[in-house]
C-alpha cells in the first residue's frame, strides 16, 4: 500500500492540536517531499528520518516520497513530528503493518542513529491527543511527563528500532529505568522548603500584608529601604500559598514544559511558581513572544503563582505597562502573522520598590538623602498611575531596628501557622464562590462582585467618602471591596464589615501602619 | 577508454536491448548539443521517449536513480525540445524516462525503468 498515516500534535502556544500525517510513496526518481506549512527544523526533518531509517536496519524507499502534514494551514515547527513522519513512510513502504500506527499518537525527535530523543512541550501535546488516541509513543526522558495525563497508555522507547518491533506485533519496548536525577535536588524546590516567613522580624504589617495577599490573590506593591525585606518577604510568599491541584497542576506544568523550565525527572509542578525576572529583561522575556516559536515569558511561568518585580522602577516602561493586559484578563494574546497563542498568566504581581534612586531616605535619622524631591517624584514616576490602580495592596516598610527584631522573634509566625490560616480563607472564598468560574477574591469582576454580594450594611460608608474625594477610582473600589472579602475570609466572618472596608481602603492608599 | 566510459557504454547497450524487449523504437543514440547529450531517443506508440541512462557498479554513493537530480531532469527537458527541432518533427506526446543500472555478476545489469519523470 503507497499510503499510510501516522499522528501527531503541533502546538499553538500551549494548546495542542492533532496532525495527521500521511505518507505517500509513488514512482518517479527518489525524493522525499514535505507539504504543509514545515519550519526549517521540520523540514531538515527529510534527512534525519532518512539516517535514523537507514540506520535502524530499514530500507529507504527508493522513489518519490510525499509526506503531507494535515490541516496544511497550520504551521508546524520543530523536530517533534519525526517519529510519526517515520512511521507513515515505513508503513507506506510496507515494512509495517498499514494498521499498526492507528489509534496512537507518535511525539518524538530522531537522531541519526535512529535513537529516540524527547521533545518540549509533551505534557499539552498529550492533552490534546488524549480524545483520539488511547496510546502515545514517546522518548524514555518524557515518559514521566506523558503519564500524568490520565488515561493514555504511554509507551516509551529509546530507540526507532524498538518502535518497529513493537509496531510489527513484537513486545512493546521497555527502556531503560529512568537514571535517578543527578544529586542535585531541584534548587526552587529546597528553597521553598527552607524558606520561612518567621524569618522576617520586625515587619508586623508587611506580613500581614502578604497573609492578605495570599489569601485573595492581590496584587502587592512594598516600598521601602533597602535591607527592609521586601525581596525576603516575596520569596516566602510561596511559602504560604497552598500547593496545585488539578487542572492547575497541569496548566503550570503545561507551560514550564513548552518553556523548557521543567526539571527532568520532575512530575507534576505542585509548589506555586516564583518567578523574579531581571529588572533589565525584554517585553517579550515577561509577557512572551519571539520570532517563529511563541514562548510563554515570565507572566506565564508565573501562572498560578507569584511575579515578582524586584526595583520595580527600573524595568522599562513599556514591559510594565505590557503588564497591564494579563494583570486584568489572566491570559496573554500574542498575535504573529501565521498564529495567534494564548498563554495563561494569571499571576500574583509582587512590586518591591526603593522610595528614591539612592534609597538612603530612610535610614535611621533620616538624613543621607541627596535626591531633590523632583527625582524622587521621577524615579516612583516610572510606576504609571494604571499599573499602580491595579495593585491591591500597597505598603510602606519601615527600616528595622534591633529593638524591632529582638521584640517581634516572639511573635513571628511560621509559615506552617500562617498557610493553614491562609488555607482556611481560600477554603471560604471558594465554597462562596461554588458554581462559578472564579475561586479567589481578586477574580472575581466588578460587576459579579457588587450585584451578588453585598458587605453589612452601613459598611461601604468610609469607601463612599474617599471615592467622593477623588482618592479612589472606580477600579479600585472594586479592588478595596475585593481585598476587604478576602480580610473578612482571614477574620472568619460571614460578611466584610466597617473595619474590613476600612483597613482595605489603607493598604489600598498604601497609608495602612 | 576509462573503465567508468566501459561501463557506460555496456549499460547503454543493455538499456538499448531492453527498451526494444519493451517494444520501443530506436531513433536515435548519444545524441549530442552545445547543452548536452541524450543517451537514447525512442518512441513508445505514439509518444516520444528521451531516455537517459545512469550506470552505476554499486550503491556506495547512492542508487543510479538518486544521481539524477533536477538540474539533470530541467537539462533533459531542454535537450529534448532542442532535438525535437534538429529534427523537425512533432509529437503529441513527450516523455523522459530514467534509465538506472546496476552491475549484478558479470555482464549483467539490474534495470530500474522510471517513466515521466519530468
Amino acid at each position: 500500500m503507497p499510503l499510510a498515516r501516522a499522528f501527531s500534535v503541533a502546538l499553538v502556544g500551549v494548546r495542542g492540536h492533532l496532525i495527521e500525517v500521511e505518507a505517500d510513496i509513488a514512482n518517479g526518481l527518489p525524493a522525499t517531499i514535505l507539504v504543509g506549512l514545515p519550519d526549517t527544523a521540520l523540514r531538515e526533518a527529510r534527512d534525519r528520518i532518512r539516517a535514523a531509517i537507514v540506520n535502524s536496519g530499514e530500507s529507504w524507499p527508493n522513489s518519490k516520497i510525499t509526506v503531507g502534514l494535515s490541516p496544511a494551514a497550520l504551521p508546524k515547527r520543530g523536530s517533534g513530528f519525526d517519529l510519526a513522519i517515520a512511521v507513515a513512510i515505513l508503513a507506506a513502504d510496507d515494512s509495517l503493518p498499514l494498521t499498526a500506527p492507528v489509534g496512537k499518537m507518535f511525539l518524538a525527535e530522531l537522531g541519526l542513529d535512529g535513537r529516540l530523543r524527547p521533545v518540549p512541550g509533551v505534557l499539552p501535546a498529550v492533552v490534546a491527543a488524549e480524545p483520539d488516541s488511547d496510546t502515545v509513543v514517546v522518548a524514555a526522558q518524557n515518559a514521566a511527563e506523558a503519564a500524568l495525563v490520565p488515561g493514555v497508555r504511554v509507551v516509551a522507547a529509546s530507540t526507532l528500532a524498538e518502535v518497529i518491533m513493537w509496531l510489527r506485533g513484537g513486545p512493546p519496548p521497555t527502556p531503560p529505568a529512568p537514571q535517578a536525577p543527578p544529586d542535585a535536588p531541584a534548587p526552587a524546590l529546597a528553597m521553598a522548603k527552607k524558606l520561612d516567613l518567621s524569618e522576617v522580624l520586625g515587619q508586623v504589617e508587611a506580613r500581614m500584608a502578604v497573609e492578605i495577599c495570599a489569601a485573595g490573590g492581590h496584587h502587592l506593591s512594598l516600598l521601602g529601604p533597602p535591607g527592609a525585606g521586601k525581596t525576603m518577604l516575596a520569596e516566602r510568599l510561596p511559602t504560604i500559598l497552598p500547593r496545585l491541584e488539578g487542572t492547575a497542576a497541569i496548566e503550570v506544568t503545561s507551560i514550564h514544559s513548552v518553556a523548557e523550565a521543567l526539571k527532568p525527572g520532575e512530575g507534576l509542578v505542585t509548589v506555586p511558581p516564583f518567578c523574579a525576572p531581571h529588572h533589565t529583561s525584554s517585553k517579550a522575556a515577561i509577557v512572551g513572544g519571539g520570532s517563529g516559536l511563541i514562548r510563554p515569558g515570565a507572566a506565564s511561568l508565573a501562572h498560578r503563582g507569584i511575579l515578582f518585580l524586584d526595583e520595580a522602577p527600573e524595568f522599562s516602561r513599556d514591559v510594565l505597562d505590557a503588564l497591564r493586559q494579563p494583570l486584568e484578563s489572566g491570559e496573554v494574546a500574542i498575535a504573529r502573522a501565521t498564529a495567534q497563542a494564548r498563554f495563561p498568566a494569571r499571576f500574583t504581581l509582587v512590586l518591591a520598590a526603593n522610595p528614591c534612586p539612592c534609597a538612603r531616605t530612610a535610614m535611621p535619622g533620616g538624613s543621607g538623602c541627596r535626591c531633590s524631591p523632583a527625582a524622587r517624584r521621577r524615579y516612583l514616576g516610572r510606576l504609571s498611575g494604571p499599573l499602580m490602580d491595579r495593585v491591591d495592596v500597597k505598603v510602606v516598610l519601615q527600616p528595622v531596628s534591633r529593638r524591632d527584631m529582638l521584640y517581634d522573634r516572639e511573635f513571628a509566625e511560621s509559615s506552617a501557622v500562617v498557610a493553614e490560616r491562609v488555607a482556611a480563607a481560600r477554603e471560604r472564598s471558594a465554597a462562596r464562590l461554588a458554581g462559578t468560574p472564579w475561586r479567589l477574591n481578586a477574580e472575581v469582576p466588578g460587576a459579579q462582585l457588587r450585584r451578588a454580594f453585598h458587605p453589612q450594611a452601613g459598611s461601604m460608608k468610609p469607601l463612599e467618602r474617599v471615592m467622593e474625594l477623588g482618592q479612589v477610582s472606580a477600579r479600585g473600589a472594586d479592588k478595596i471591596i475585593r481585598v476587604a472579602w478576602s480580610l473578612a475570609d482571614l477574620a472568619g466572618r460571614d460578611r466584610p464589615g466597617v473595619d474590613e472596608v476600612g483597613l482595605a481602603i489603607g493598604l489600598w492608599l498604601g497609608v495602612a501602619q | 577508454m576509462n573503465a567508468k566510459d566501459v561501463l557506460g557504454r555496456a549499460g547503454e547497450q543493455a538499456a538499448v536491448s531492453y527498451l526494444e524487449g519493451c517494444g520501443f523504437r530506436i531513433l536515435d543514440r548519444n545524441w549530442r548539443s552545445a547543452d548536452g547529450e541524450i543517451d537514447i531517443v525512442a518512441v513508445e506508440r505514439h509518444t516520444l521517449v528521451v531516455c537517459e541512462v545512469k550506470t552505476r557498479t554499486g550503491t556506495r554513493f547512492g542508487t543510479p536513480l538518486d544521481a539524477v537530480g533536477r538540474a539533470k531532469q530541467a537539462r533533459l527537458r531542454r535537450l529534448a525540445a532542442q532535438w525535437l527541432a534538429a529534427h523537425g518533427i512533432r509529437f503529441d506526446q513527450i516523455r523522459i524516462d530514467v534509465l538506472g543500472l546496476l552491475r549484478d555478476g558479470a555482464d549483467g545489469f539490474t534495470i530500474d525503468h522510471v517513466r515521466g519523470v519530468g
